[in-house]
């Protein structure tokens, strides 16, 4: 088996730049969609890894690829001394029978027309594992192991709570005896005081078996209580990974910091310093050259010269940049492209609005309006991708043209990907964020 | 005289759903009162009646389903229950508006954001040309939707959750409703989008002076938006509460139950507190504490009578528990007996 010989707290899987990609490799496709961007990082043996990040982030592609569910683009994934993305046949089922998943939605991940007890008999089955009656035994005891009890063996899914489908999906992953189970987002769709049976559920399941867990999930207190280590993942990129206190407690990365103040805490007296992320993240498909996170940054590094300029206005251009960028990744519909060959309407038509909108109501420093003025120029004369060059030049920093470096930033060799952590630059705060 | 009425007063909603098998209160006899500019939060499991109680202020109970005669539910004073369909559609969409959990449930695909939006104020404002175009425009900006008037002309699916569920907002306030109801509006969005989200229904509120109901099952979420709290259990509001109040001083076992469960709640502990058990299904009338068979305090009498919502203290009327353990100044004998006399009181009516 793989990873026998590896003691508890050393590394069981090592990821090694590892991308996914999709739809490259189709004759239309445009650009592919960078789902997993180059993450290199350790999994330890027993520990309970977080993956958090927003929709798109690429959490699951990343959970479906490291038991081999999707096939990945470059990098590697290894365990001891192989290349898991490189198996095939015999010994990829030897490592599929050792990392199991555990689904989100336990609606969808139950086959409605077969009785729980052949779900969980199923992978039973499927690695031919030892005689029939051995296999229904087993199915017993994992019924008891999770909480349920051996008279739901003959029942159906549909007769069971969302909380007892979830057990259900996990004495399922559990059957083979997996060393390593990718949890993803196993709670989200179950009610609070479910969600708690099952976090102990899981947790105790953990003690008593050994389990490695990758546990990916949105909801951040979830993975505070359960995880021993989170990574933060922004557009394919892990930006930041720690011990999970010192995450929580002192965020490095600026991303890890907006995204943590963005959780409403449930104390009404609270006082709520959050940082409020505008915009929402770009499109895989053209993530930024720079730091993928560069767009939406309120940390991000000005050029010096700007360095005086009001936080407010900086922001309004920071904007204005962001909305060229998000209309030359628009798709357009074919009417829409006649139309605007014919010069019956342009879609630069809205440009000056946009622009009243965002600066009729601050005052530009001369040097910033000089450039923003000939950009507008550019974009009244249809030449977008003009104007865009024009702004980055003008206003553009280390942050929006080169990919930061991972920093490591605690004591548990705890990593963060900002340019601030260079020395040149201030390190990431909260005091760099002028709140409105 | 409607000067003095809230804005809107919801008594004794009973609302019932029938099946082959039974009869199930999904909305068990619920009183509560939102004023304007003032958000009410109710909170509970998925079943506990939020989103029936939602459904039946918007008038939007079809069958099996069925709100009592005896409810009332009062917009500014005016009767609602009473209405016709048709008088109901003109109330709908104008005075109260509701903002679901799915936005692209709210959204038709085949239709631009800007053709949703204009239907609604044509039909309900009747607005038309330039003027109608020009407000859905102000409508998407006033909703933080940058470049409004390029993005109008789009498809749903065009925009990203935050956006489609910015279009439903912008939807919601067309015809200037006075009482907004938010059904989970944040549920199935990111946490830094659910922020944005939250920020802009609350400078909406400021802005237009407007009551909203808000339901969600987070108590994250309602900590920051509501001014006051009604958590509701198996079709009955258990704890109604100001929002510091119920935080500082939860009183009923379930809301206990419910704030120590949140996982990032405890810090340390490995154990989880659970709730053990599920919200069971009301089939009939309450002939004692629903909760009781989960509950850790529940005694003898609670399986033997109904609790009504009475002060946690006495005097202290802002904040209510059906349970048999308060009030708490008295004696257990003394509460039960409080708890009987108002339960015979409401049965005499």
């Amino acid at each position: 088996m793989f990873g026998d010989d590896v003691d508890e707290g050393d590394v069981l899987v090592s990821l090694c730049d590892l991308k996914t990609y999709y739809g490259e490799d189709s004759l239309l496709s445009d650009d592919p969609v960078k789902a997993v961007d180059g993450v290199s990082f350790d999994i330890h043996k027993g520990e309970t890894l977080g993956l958090v990040g927003e929709s798109g982030c690429g959490k699951t592609t990343l959970g479906r690829t490291l038991i081999q569910l999707e096939d990945a683009t470059a990098g590697e994934v290894r365990i001891g001394d192989t290349d898991v993305t490189t198996l095939t046949g015999d010994d990829l089922q030897r490592w599929r029978r050792n990392s199991q998943m555990v689904f989100q939605d336990p609606e969808s991940s139950l086959n409605d027309r077969m009785t729980v007890g052949a779900i969980i008999r199923e992978p039973l089955d499927v690695h031919d594992w030892k005689t029939p009656r051995e296999r229904r035994a087993r199915v017993r005891e994992l019924l008891d192991t999770v909480g349920l009890s051996e008279e739901h063996y003959y029942r159906y899914p549909h007769q069971f709570s969302g909380g007892q489908r979830q057990r259900v999906g996990i004495a399922r992953a559990l059957a083979l005896e997996p060393e390593f189970v990718v949890l993803d987002e196993p709670v989200s769709a179950l009610d609070v005081s479910v969600q708690a049976q099952i976090l102990n559920l899981l947790n105790r399941l953990q003690d008593e078996f050994g389990l490695t867990y990758l546990f990916i999930a949105h909801d951040l207190s979830v993975v505070r209580h359960i995880c021993d280590r989170v990574a933060v993942m922004y557009l394919g990129n892990v930006m930041e990974l720690g011990p999970t206190e010192r995450l929580f407690q002192q965020p490095q990365n600026p991303y890890t910091h907006a995204l943590l103040s963005a959780i409403p805490e449930p104390d009404p007296t609270a006082d709520s310093d959050r940082i409020t992320l505008t915009g929402s993240p770009p499109s895989p498909r053209d993530p930024p050259a720079g730091c993928p996170f560069a767009t939406r940054c309120p940390m991000k590094i000005r050029p010096p010269e700007y360095d005086s300029v009001d936080t407010e206005v900086w922001a309004r251009v920071e904007m204005l940049r962001e909305v060229l960028r998000e209309r030359s990744n628009a798709d357009r519909s074919l009417t829409e492209r006649a139309r605007e060959i014919l010069g019956l309407s342009s879609r630069f038509s809205s440009a000056d609005e946009v622009h009243d909108e965002l600066f009729a109501d601050v005052t530009l420093p001369a040097a910033v309006e000089d450039h923003i003025e000939e950009a507008m120029d550019h974009v009244r004369n249809d030449n977008e991708t003009r104007a865009r060059a024009q702004l980055r030049e003008a206003f553009g920093s280390v942050c929006d043209e080169e990919r930061p470096k991972s920093h490591v930033v605690d004591d548990e060799s705890g990593t963060s990907r900002c340019h601030r952590h260079r020395d040149e630059h201030d390190e990431p705060s909260r005091s760099q964020v002028v709140s409105e | 005289m409607s000067a003095e009425a809230p804005l809107l007063a919801v008594e004794n909603l009973r609302t019932e759903f029938y099946t082959d098998k039974e009869t199930v209160r999904a909305v068990d006899d619920v009183n509560f009162r939102i004023e304007r500019g003032e958000t009410l939060g109710i909170v509970g499991e998925s079943g506990s009646g939020k989103s029936v109680t939602a459904r039946s202020i918007m008038g939007l109970v079809e069958s099996p389903g069925n709100v009592l005669p005896e409810s009332s539910i009062r917009l500014d004073g005016e009767e609602l229950t009473e209405k016709s369909e048709s008088e109901y559609r003109g109330i709908r969409g104008s005075e109260v508006t509701m903002v679901f959990q799915d936005p692209l449930t709210s959204l038709n695909p085949v239709y631009t954001v800007g053709n949703q939006l204009k239907e609604t104020l044509r039909l309900h404002r009747d607005l038309d040309g330039q003027t109608l175009t020009d407000t859905a425009i102000g409508l998407l900006e006033d909703v933080g939707i940058p470049d409004a008037a390029r993005r109008i002309s789009e498809y749903p699916h065009e925009f990203s959750g935050g956006m489609q569920q910015r279009a439903v907002i912008a939807l919601a306030l067309a015809c200037d409703p006075e009482l907004l109801i938010c059904d989970e509006p944040t549920t199935a969005l990111d946490v830094t989008i659910q922020a944005q989200i939250l920020e802009l229904l609350a400078e909406i509120q400021v802005e237009r002076d407007i009551g909203i109901m808000f339901i969600t099952h987070d108590m994250g979420v309602i900590a920051e938006v509501a001014d006051r709290v009604a958590v509701m259990y198996a079709g009955e509001i258990v704890e109604s509460a100001p929002v510091r109040s119920l935080y500082s001083d939860p009183a009923h076992p379930y809301t206990n139950g419910l704030l120590d469960s949140i996982p990032g709640n405890q810090p340390g502990g490995r154990e989880l507190t659970t709730i053990e058990g599920e919200v069971p299904i009301p089939n009939g009338a309450a002939t004692h504490c629903r909760f009781a068979p989960r509950c850790p305090k529940a005694f003898e009498e609670c399986y033997e009578l109904a609790p009504e919502p009475l002060p946690t203290t006495a005097g202290k009327d802002d904040h209510t528990a059906a349970c048999l353990l308060f009030p708490e100044d008295m004696k257990r004998e003394d509460a039960v007996d409080e708890h009987r006399a108002a339960n015979t009181e409401g049965t005499d009516e």
